[in-house]
């Protein structure tokens, strides 16, 4: 039983860390006003990119081309959102699409057809000594690839730059009246700006995660909607970076419930766990969305 | 000035595709005389070719348009083409037995409501528990591609359990095909008229009026019209998933013939860049459909002929909606949440 509840934990903790460190990348983005709904496609540049820099340069080499790919990605949508002033929502779909077709394209043309059978070095666990040995969590928790330390260390980080530092609160004042800071001497479009490839870097680096520690392969569409259902989890931990850690790993915990339930053997089709992410989403937010109120001036176009 | 803009944009994306594939080292020649055969070669590839692919195109077009002009970003057009196809396939298989017409419109009846239904759970999200669409919709059509894959692997499993698909609908259900030689069948009539009968009510009714005037400024519409705006969404949305559920019913009628798992190649996610080219115009959406059809048609004869990824698809139609951001083609839209 407790090698069931250890098998719950980590599969917890293995869908929470991409989730947490795309949804912690979209707070700052959100709280500068901005709504990247282009995150599905930044994490699956991310991966690709991950893909692409692990055949020169091992797994650091992945992390690097999944973050560069995944700034490319929110560099473009910030040029069209903040420089152009287009709707955001469209060109996120606009720019979700597109990151479809290039990575199905070019890993047709890179790797052909065979391409699934390819397999690329992962990142092993990094036990950290003690905690690891904690009983039943502590493997789930503490013996980890490294990219899970820092989805844990950019929580506590996050919180302290946003609430414990000028800038922080430059970056709130974007998000709730961009004249207010316009006027205050804070340029707009720079936070924006900026936000916006910090966003990138975190959506790469869930997609980083999920090719370089824990598929260990590409596959076509393999973010699989996890850049919306992080959007829905901002909203779930309202828009503070330790409420979107929380409600990360209880979307983690509440998926890995599928193990319980097919280690009970009940015989439910598997297609069930497969929407069971999907469907979680949409509960949660009927029960939360209502009651949080989103930064100002979230998806309105800074006419200033 | 606009058909300057117009011919720009076009050529952008040509030029745009043809370097894409130079850099991938395919031979551009070769897939442009592939994609402009599969799509115009001859009265048969554009009958069988264009013009199928271009009726579902069309539909969810619509269904995307009217929603947007709603100001209800329906990004689900793709679940609701699913679930559509998945009631009229349930009807055909499971339903009375009745003469051929009689069947052929409860098919699209129940295509269309369980369309309607499946976009009313956004719907309700929206309006009740403040929602963005945009993420619901996208949950629902994750959703229905899995309970697509339950049914057809499940209870709705061909008699013989080997194959992921449904037993084929029974005659009676299908469209017939028009006279000319082509696969072309009379859903693509049908297409049309809904663009029609869209078009007349967008342009000339009240209920088209108070959309538009919702989608333009709610908080406007609702305190100097007196518009319930949250009933707008609703019917907003609700046609939108009716029209989309259709596209997937009259696919099953009239081109599969049965229902499987991946049924549609993404039409629900095309149909955002059909809708967003004809400028949310109903009677556009129709030689827009029509061109992403020949797109789609073209882009399989170049996998076929010339080795090239179809999916190269989603490149032209992103391109295409940046470059209409760019030129400033698409207004700024006034978005609350209700």
């Amino acid at each position: 039983m407790s090698a069931l509840f250890a098998a719950f934990v980590a599969s917890a903790i293995r869908t929470a860390t991409p989730l947490g460190l795309a949804a912690l990348g979209e707070v700052v983005v959100e709280r500068a006003g901005i709504i990247n709904i282009s995150l599905e496609g930044v994490i699956l540049c991310g991966a690709f990119g991950a893909l692409l820099g692990s055949t020169y340069g091992g797994v650091v080499g992945g992390f690097v081309g999944a973050v560069v790919l995944g700034a490319a990605m929110t560099a473009v949508f910030a040029w069209f959102v903040v420089r152009l002033r287009a709707d955001q929502i469209i060109t996120g779909t606009a720019l979700t699409i597109l990151a479809m077709g290039v990575t199905g394209t070019l890993y047709r043309a890179l790797y052909g057809t065979a391409g699934a059978a390819l397999s690329i070095p992962t990142a092993g666990p990094l036990s950290i000594p003690g905690l690891s040995r904690i009983p039943v969590i502590g493997v789930g928790l503490f013996d980890e690839p490294a990219v899970t330390y820092a989805f844990y260390g950019s929580i506590f980080l996050l919180w302290w730059w946003m609430y414990r530092t000028l800038d922080g609160l430059g970056l709130r004042a974007v998000g709730e009246s961009p004249a207010a800071a316009r006027a205050a001497g804070i340029r707009v479009g720079r936070v924006r700006t900026l936000s916006l490839l910090f966003g990138g870097v975190m959506g790469g680096l869930a997609g980083g995660t999920l090719v370089l520690a824990q598929a260990g392969t590409f596959a076509e569409g393999m973010s699989a909607g996890r850049g919306f259902i992080a959007i829905a989890i901002v909203v779930l931990g309202r828009w503070h970076p330790v409420g979107v850690a929380i409600a990360a790993l209880v979307f983690g915990a509440a998926s890995a419930v599928q193990y319980l339930l097919q280690a009970a053997g009940l015989g439910l089709p598997y297609q069930l766990f497969l929407a069971l992410p999907y469907v979680l989403t949409l509960l949660a937010l009927a029960g939360v969305a209502g009651r949080t109120r989103a930064p100002a001036s979230l998806a309105k176009v800074d006419e200033a | 000035m606009r058909a300057l803009r117009a011919i720009a944009i076009v050529a952008a994306f040509i030029a745009g595709l043809a370097l894409f594939l130079v850099v991938l080292r395919y031979d551009a020649a070769r897939a442009a005389a592939a994609l402009v055969n599969g799509a115009f070669g001859s009265w048969y590839a554009f009958g069988s070719g264009t013009l199928v692919r271009a009726t579902p195109l069309v539909l969810t077009g619509l269904a995307v348009a009217i929603a947007f002009r709603g100001g209800v970003f329906n990004v689900g057009a793709e679940g609701q083409f699913l679930m559509g196809a998945t009631a009229a396939t349930a009807v055909a298989l499971y339903g009375p037995r009745i003469n051929s017409a009689a069947t052929v419109a409860l098919c699209f009846f129940a295509g269309a409501v369980l369309g309607a239904i499946w976009a009313a759970i956004a719907a309700l999200l929206r309006t009740r528990f403040h929602v963005l669409e945009v993420i619901s919709t996208i949950m629902l059509n994750f959703t229905a591609i899995y309970l697509v894959s339950y049914l057809v692997r499940g209870p709705m499993q061909e008699p013989t359990h080997v194959y992921p698909q449904t037993a084929s609908i029974p005659h009676a259900a299908e469209l017939t095909r028009l006279p000319g030689g082509t696969r072309l069948h009379a859903g693509f009539l049908v297409a049309l008229a809904s663009a029609g009968v869209a078009w007349w009510m967008m342009r000339s009714t009240a209920a088209g009026f108070r959309l538009r005037v919702t989608g333009l400024n709610p908080d406007a519409a609702s305190s100097a019209g007196r518009i319930d705006v949250r009933r707008v969404v609703f019917i907003a949305f609700a046609i939108s998933g009716a029209l989309a559920g259709l596209a997937g019913a009259i696919e099953v009628q009239g081109v599969t013939f049965a229902l499987y798992e991946n049924i549609s190649p993404g039409y629900g996610y095309t149909a955002i860049a059909v809708a967003l080219l004809a400028r949310l115009d109903a009677a556009l959406v129709v030689p827009a459909g029509i061109l992403f059809g020949a797109l789609e048609a073209g882009a399989a004869a170049m996998q076929r002929d010339a080795g090239v990824p179809s999916v190269v698809v989603s490149v032209v139609e992103a391109a295409l909606i940046l470059a209409l951001l760019a030129s400033r083609g698409i207004r700024h839209r006034f978005r609350e949440t209700v």
